[in-house]
């Protein structure tokens, strides 16, 4: 197993093994095709989610990720949920690796990286490690481990496209668990997307404080819903009570992490869902082909990381052409959500005019403001 | 179920003379604990047996899993063992207030904040001061800061007549938010992105394993707290005070007993040590404060201090085996196919009959030290 | 839809959120007060009432009713009393760690039973329009009104006469005061508190159904965030009054409101420390209602927490 998975620098499947703007990995070589009998290599792979793997959001999407590759030849699944970030998570990588014998290890929440990933990391050299969100940089991080992570916030864009829309009060909602980059990208996204159909619109977010808890964000969803908001949707570990608590309330809501339509039913527009399964399937193949795993792995709607809901019965043909547009363009790899002139809520130039920042710019992943429109702080 | 007199055991103490007679004494009094906790445990395994067997798993396999997971080599022992290391001191929040008539349910605030202390207070002495150090300062801090917290508790309590149970709750909720907002506000370092955190330690200025272990210093420390508390409680005069104040406030206060002393002492005590986990978990596991602190290390401490029966001794071996449990449920969710909950179900069923069985303290002729007093 | 209402918004969600989040918090306190009245401790409500929650969802989901879902986690919560009632009756149990031990076996079967119930949707529990007469759509959606809530409001009056002028609050009452006096008077002590305690997890389940199936509507594991526990303090607080319990119950839930509430109308700084406001005003109102000298009154004598 060791063997298949020493460091040899090269790969295939372009979409899949992206090589970043950091220059994370030196380039594409001529692909070595699995031979049939490696395509078989038993291989044991652990899963590891830090909440229940059925929460209708963030953890679910990873757990029908892994319910994919398990089907696949060879592959034996392990898998643990309700983890926390603590010395737990490094026992049950090492618990994995000895009593297992996992060889490729996917720790799936953010805070599992550093310090607990790494330092497993560092211990078991010959496992390799990927992780989801992290930013794995060259020199600084240990070969055998990597992240990966989508543009997920192109998703969030083309749901604000269908607010933008939808909404007669020209105000939209967005319920946040903490103001962190990953979810900061996607309240701004969500904005923009509204704004390129209106500029008025503006977006109220609040953010709950926690990754899952059910009475406060269904109190948040109401507080927006007071204010006048008509659209809303959310980045939480769980969006169910969001999309039922709004729809409840007569706002449109647009999904996000999973297909939310069958909570919200006909106030649902759209959502932004992940497509893990397509990531782990080519994680593993790389791995039974006995190629090198990507250190620096993302992508987008085009790349299969990431897909939107269809489209509910509530957006108008207008609305339609225009999201249909937009997923054309971000399907071409054209589009560019963040780019200037644009200023943050307190009035400082982010993005200067005439830049525009390309889906995979690695800077987006250490945003720290709010743009202009958006109602909320940052800290 | 209880023994009768002409048991072997009798005719052996009463056939090998006077010279056995302090030693049976001693064992009958510390083989009570052991054989009632024991058997309970198999009571306990046997009913969550049939709860297996009714969803139509093996528990058999399940068992040994759990030997493989929590105990069975090295590594799962060490597993076990760092699971345990937080538990030590957080059940020492409960035991030593408990030992006052206290019921003290928060500990878990004096948990983070120790953490944000500890992380705050090594900032500045990063590479001013040696390692050994700086883990001094941090502990004091951690140890002040989780001390002032729950000694409120108990300040509050005795001057104020606030129930302790709901001030400790609630200043807990308090803690947690305040935690929160330091680490995502003043004490945030910009470069913890998607986890706010605090400035991280330098690798060299963390507080690392046991030479020869895969276990953090936690543990060693874990245990002299223990140790300590156990020489506090059951040794000296304060311990004694202490025990007699938790029995009838009003007696000991007759007696001139300082009962508030010794309240607000004794909760500012327990505090620290909850205090000194969280400094532990940022010098030693995460290297930061952030929101993993609040990991519920205080309250499963409840659950540990009141298995142990407040015996901060007792609290080792508790802890050891909690920390068993959680460290097999990965296997058992891994090999099964069961969800995390099981071990739930597990802990829920066998705390439930292991305090069931404190009734039956007393009840066994055997262990009755009297016994082996006579002829 | 209409717009914003601006600052009228947070008094408004002040109002709504006392009666939409209270609710859980007004049946768990009040079956706990039933139980600490007959002077024992049920601290492992926050199980039963996450027990309640998953019954009620899954019942409603298989049934269609979800009438017959609160009806279902009503009596699963009164088996989690009966054993915790039962159990303690023995000597040396300490019915304080039972029921911490009750709360980790209640969590664990809601969420090992619970696991097919996270997808499906279950129907949900009438609401009854009270706000026709506003033409403000946020206010007639804040007084889209649970009948549990109005239950719930009818239940703490009717304990608060009850336990003064009916022979089974009098029961209650000097069992709660003094085992002793009750052996004395020929009643039987825990068979009291055994009741007394199913009654009590019975009510708590209904917090859970209220959660499950009405507000925020949904079963998960995150679905409960220490009501069951917090509900527990807050009888301490309402010194085991009902009408306390329910004027506490409502406290808690509108200062829960103005986190959230503040932030719609753009107040967004520190608010953590918003979040923690129902913690912090129960905390002072505890110190200045407290005294030295007067701290246990109302608690039943026979109570181990406040020996």
């Amino acid at each position: 197993m060791t063997k298949l998975l020493s460091p040899n620098r090269t790969m295939n499947r372009r979409n899949f093994l992206q090589a970043s703007a950091a220059g994370a990995l030196a380039g594409v070589a001529p692909g070595l095709i699995g031979s049939p009998a490696a395509a078989q290599t038993a291989l044991t792979v652990g899963f590891i989610y830090v909440g229940p793997k059925d929460d209708y959001g963030y953890n679910q999407a990873h757990a029908e990720g892994a319910a994919v590759i398990k089907k696949m030849p060879g592959i034996t699944l392990v898998e643990e949920e309700n983890v926390p970030e603590t010395v737990d998570v490094q026992k049950t990588m090492e618990s994995m690796i000895n009593l297992d014998g996992a060889t490729l290890l996917f720790p799936t929440s953010f805070g599992y990286f550093d310090p607990h990933m790494l330092a497993m990391a560092a211990k078991y050299p010959k496992v390799q490690f990927r992780h989801c969100g992290g930013l794995w940089t060259e020199g600084k991080h240990p070969m055998n481990t990597g992240s990966y992570f989508g543009y997920i916030h192109q998703g969030q864009y083309l749901n604000g496209i269908t607010a933008g829309y939808a909404s007669k009060t020209k105000k939209i909602g967005f319920v946040a668990a903490k103001p962190i980059p990953q979810v900061l990208q996607n309240i701004n996204a969500f904005l923009l997307g509204a704004r390129s159909v209106d500029p008025a619109i503006t977006c109220q977010v609040i953010f709950t404080g926690e990754w899952s808890l059910a009475v406060k964000e269904a109190e948040a969803t109401n507080a927006l819903i007071d204010q006048g908001a008509d659209v809303v949707t959310c980045h939480v570990d769980s969006p169910k009570v969001v999309a039922e608590t709004a729809a409840g309330r007569g706002a449109f809501v647009c999904g996000y992490h999973a297909n939310q339509s069958a909570l919200a039913k006909d106030k649902y527009l759209t959502g932004a869902e992940w497509a893990w399964g397509n990531v782990y399937t080519n994680f593993i193949k790389a791995a039974q082909g006995g190629q090198k795993l990507g250190n620096f792995v993302r992508g987008g709607l085009k790349d299969g990381f990431v897909k939107m809901s269809p489209l509910g019965s509530a957006v108008s043909a207008e609305a339609r052409k225009k999201f249909e547009a937009t997923l054309a363009e971000a399907m071409a790899g054209k589009l560019s959500v963040f780019k200037g002139p644009l200023k943050d809520n307190k009035g400082n130039v982010v993005i200067t005019a005439g830049k525009a920042y390309a889906e995979d710019a690695i800077d987006l992943e250490s945003m720290a403001y709010l743009v202009e429109g958006v109602v909320g702080s940052t800290s | 179920m209880t023994v009768e007199a002409n048991d072997p055991g009798l005719s052996i103490a009463a056939g090998n003379g006077a010279s056995l007679r302090p030693l049976l004494e001693w064992l009958a009094r510390r083989a009570e604990p052991v054989a009632i906790g024991l058997v309970a445990i198999l009571i306990g395994l046997a009913l969550f047996s049939i709860f297996i067997l009714v969803i139509g798993k093996s528990p058999v396999t399940l068992f040994q899993l759990m030997y493989t997971g929590g105990f069975g080599s090295w590594f799962s022992i060490q597993n076990s063992l760092s699971r345990a290391a937080p538990l030590l001191l957080t059940a020492l929040c409960v035991a030593l207030p408990a030992r006052l008539g206290l019921v003290i349910i928060g500990g878990e605030g004096a948990v983070v904040l120790g953490g944000v202390a500890a992380a705050a207070a090594a900032m500045p002495f990063v590479g001013v001061v040696a390692p050994i150090v700086l883990f001094v300062f941090m502990g004091i801090a951690a140890m002040v800061i989780g001390g002032l917290w729950i000694g409120l508790a108990g300040f509050l309590r005795h001057y104020r007549g606030v129930n302790e149970t709901i001030s400790s709750l609630l200043l807990a909720y308090i803690a947690i938010a305040l935690m929160n907002q330091f680490v995502e506000g003043p004490l945030r370092d910009p470069a913890s992105l998607n986890k706010p955190s605090t400035k991280p330690l330098p690798a060299d200025y963390m507080m690392g394993d046991i030479p020869g272990m895969d276990v953090h210093w936690g543990l060693v420390i874990g245990v002299i707290a223990c140790i300590v508390s156990w020489v506090l409680i059951e040794v000296t005069s304060y311990g004694f005070a202490a025990r007699i104040a938790g029995g009838n406030v009003r007696a000991a206060q007759i007696q001139g007993l300082p009962v508030g002393r010794l309240i607000v002492g004794f909760t500012a005590i327990a505090g620290g040590f909850a205090g000194l986990a969280g400094m532990i978990e940022v010098a030693a596991v995460q290297g930061s404060a952030n929101a993993s602190l609040a990991a519920g290390y205080g309250y499963t401490g409840i659950l540990v201090a009141f298995l142990a029966r407040h015996n901060p001794l007792a609290i080792i071996p508790v802890a050891v085996l909690l920390g068993g449990i959680d460290a097999s449920g990965g296997l058992i969710q891994r090999r099964m196919g069961l969800p995390d909950a099981t071990v739930l179900v597990l802990q829920g069923t066998l705390f439930i009959v292991i305090l069931f069985c404190e009734t039956f303290y007393g009840r066994f002729k055997i262990f009755n030290p009297d016994l082996w007093k006579r002829n | 839809m209409e717009n914003g209402i601006g600052l009228w918004g947070v008094p408004l969600a002040i109002f709504a959120g006392a009666i939409r989040v209270s609710t859980p918090f007004i049946f768990v306190s009040l079956g706990e007060t039933i139980t600490e009245r007959s002077g024992r401790i049920n601290l492992g409500l926050e199980g039963t009432l996450v027990f309640g929650a998953m019954t009620a969802y899954a019942v409603a989901v298989l049934t269609g009713s979800p009438t017959l879902g609160v009806l279902a986690a009503m009596a699963a919560g009164a088996v989690f009393g009966l054993i915790h009632g039962w159990i303690c009756k023995f000597p040396k149990v300490n019915d304080i760690a039972i029921g911490i031990a009750m709360m980790q076996f209640g969590l664990g079967m809601a969420f090992f039973l619970g696991k097919p119930f996270i997808q499906p949707v279950a129907p949900k529990l009438p609401s009854i329009p009270l706000g026709g007469w506003s033409s403000t759509p946020q206010v007639q959606a804040a007084l889209n009104i649970n009948v549990l809530f109005f239950i719930g409001a009818a239940l703490a009056l009717f304990l608060f006469w009850a336990f003064k002028n009916t022979r089974l609050g009098l029961i209650l009452r000097v069992v709660g005061d003094s085992t002793d006096a009750a052996r004395a008077m020929g009643i039987n002590p825990d068979r009291v508190r055994l009741l007394a305690t199913a009654v009590g997890g019975s009510l708590a389940a209904i917090g859970g159904a209220y959660l499950s199936l009405y507000y925020p509507g949904s079963w998960n594991e995150g679905i409960s965030s220490g009501q069951g526990l917090m509900a527990v303090a807050l009888v301490i607080f309402a010194r085991w009054n009902p009408i306390g319990c329910f004027l506490a119950a409502l406290l808690f839930g509108g200062a829960g409101a103005l986190g959230p509430a503040l932030q719609s109308v753009g107040v967004t700084q520190g608010y953590y420390l918003f979040y923690a406001a129902p913690y912090v005003l129960t905390l002072i109102i505890l110190i200045m209602t407290s005294s030295p000298t007067r701290s246990l009154a109302g608690a039943p004598g026979a109570l181990s927490l406040t020996k």
